[in-house]
């Protein structure tokens, strides 16, 4: 699959930001005033941003609104009402944190939830889809959760992901259907120069570096903002390294995400 | 709701025969010049000239080389177009009802004036049967040229897809799988119609019919020309120079 820029800092950056929205409406991190201030706005900025970010990938931005219509069979509709109630829910948590108004912590606590349900959203949106074996599979929403929250459960991701393909049992011989006359592969291809499907669904450039990627990704997104929090003092500049390298890492591996994942289509052209 | 209907009155679709296509692209070419200017946005190219032409097409026709285990290896020509599924995912996955399944025949279409170009949809069909327009950033896929069939504009032995009326060998048939009696479901019960990538789940409406089974030759068919006998002069030359 193509991995689409606006897509991948869409999905990391509001992955982030609906991780760290649902950790100050649980009071998991506490702040009141100009701090709260700083700190809601990093929350909204970062989720809002990466929603906004979507919408660059869209060939109609302008009838984006459209999306929230279909919230009873399509995940990225529901994703789109998940992802705006959320930020409703949470608006009097972050006024009540911001101007010391003493609400009720109840919207914090239903904004937290609905924060991991617009994640929860975001993941459907790729592990509904059949046609991609690696993403259709429990571990897709492991993954966005577990970015979201901590990235730590990438390896499982990783570890079922290399695998799909070939238990999905998808092949040339079930693509063209010919499997009972003997085995498939291509005598002429159906058109020499490139097309849609190609540049988006065939995409093979970009998993050459996997192990090295895979490895950046841990290091960078876990390991070392893990060793930087434990052992340097909790001072903001080093808070604000790590998130930034925890971020670099969060990209690699969204990229692998999108470059790693191969469409059944791939099959009719003998690529994957 | 872009909810599929549960169940449909007419399934119109296609039964494509791999056995008489020739993979002579007259159904791609038909295809694109119906569709380029008639319903929705027209079928764009870029550089179509150039050195990197690109264009959008609802049709493609592949080749395949099948290998037998005991035969010899035969081409099977493989067009591939919207199977019109019944339990189509690129339907339910648009997040803005553009698009859709028709509950009184089956066809599933894209409202290009609702779509957000978002592409979500082309990631949810296994078969490819949807592309992106380049230029007018819209979902572009075969409409089973809704514009003809029920077009009363159009002499009747033209209220077929293009695909259909134009192919040269008659490997394309158009009907309805809702009825048993029709064309496509006989042709397609004759010949054990089969669907695509029925893992998927899919469960498409388009059957294609498989190559019928090829005779394996008896001997070289170049034998007879090498079972030279010479005769005249040139025997009683080949008989002597035998003799050395």
């Amino acid at each position: 699959m193509h991995p689409a820029p606006s897509v991948i800092l869409f999905t990391v950056l509001s992955g982030l930001g609906f991780g760290f929205l649902a950790l100050l409406g649980l009071d998991i991190v506490q702040s009141y005033g100009v701090q709260a201030f700083a700190l809601w706005a990093l929350g909204y900025g970062l989720a809002v941003g990466g929603l906004l970010a979507s919408t660059f990938h869209l060939g109609h931005p302008e009838r984006a609104w459209r999306a929230f219509s279909q919230w009873k069979s399509s995940w990225l509709s529901r994703e789109g009402i998940a992802a705006v109630a959320t930020l409703l829910i949470l608006a009097p948590a972050a006024l009540s944190d911001c101007f010391e108004l003493g609400f009720s912590p109840l919207f914090g606590r239903l904004g937290a939830v609905l924060a991991m349900v617009t994640i929860g959203t975001t993941s459907m949106i790729y592990a509904q889809l059949k046609s991609i074996p690696r993403w259709n599979h429990w571990s897709t929403p492991l993954h966005f959760f577990g970015f979201a929250l901590a990235g730590a459960a990438l390896m499982a991701d990783w570890h079922f992901g290399d695998r799909r393909f070939a238990e999905v049992g998808a092949s040339m011989e079930t693509a063209t259907g010919l499997g009972s006359l003997g085995t498939v592969s291509v005598f002429d291809p159906a058109h020499t120069a490139g097309n849609y499907l190609l540049r988006e669904m065939i995409y093979v450039v970009a998993r050459k570096h996997v192990a090295k990627l895979r490895g950046l990704a841990l290091l960078m997104a876990s390991a070392l903002p893990a060793v930087a929090l434990l052992l340097l003092p909790a001072h903001p500049v080093v808070i604000a390294g790590a998130v930034l390298c925890h971020l670099v890492g969060a990209a690699a591996a969204r990229w692998l995400f999108f470059a790693q994942a191969e469409h059944v289509v791939g099959l009719y052209y003998g690529k994957r | 709701m872009t909810c599929l209907p549960k169940t449909t009155v007419k399934k119109l679709g296609l039964a494509i025969d791999l056995d008489t296509c020739v993979g002579c692209n007259a159904c791609v070419t038909a295809c694109k010049g119906w569709n380029d200017q008639g319903y929705g946005a027209p079928l764009s190219d870029q550089s179509p000239y150039g050195a990197d032409p690109s264009g959008t097409f609802l049709n493609r026709v592949h080749s395949y080389q099948v290998q037998t285990p005991d035969l010899e290896a035969v081409t099977v020509n493989f067009p591939r177009s919207c199977l019109h599924c019944e339990d189509a995912p690129c339907v339910t996955v648009c997040p803005t009802g553009a698009s859709y399944k028709r509950a009184e025949d089956g066809i599933v279409l894209v409202n290009e004036d609702a779509c957000i170009g978002c592409g979500l949809c082309a990631w949810a069909c296994p078969y490819g049967a949807r592309e992106m327009d380049a230029f007018a950033h819209v979902m572009k896929k075969c409409t089973l040229c809704v514009d003809r069939i029920y077009n009363e504009e159009l002499p009747e032995e033209d209220r077929e897809p293009a695909c259909v009326r134009t192919c040269p060998t008659g490997a394309r048939h158009f009907g309805d799988f809702a009825d048993p009696d029709s064309n496509v479901s006989r042709l397609s019960a004759a010949r054990g119609g089969f669907a695509l990538m029925p893992e998927m789940g899919t469960k498409p409406v388009n059957r294609y019919l498989p190559p019928r089974p090829k005779d394996a030759l008896s001997a070289s068919p170049l034998a007879p020309l090498l079972d030279i006998r010479a005769h005249g002069l040139a025997g009683w030359l080949d008989r002597m120079l035998e003799r050395f």
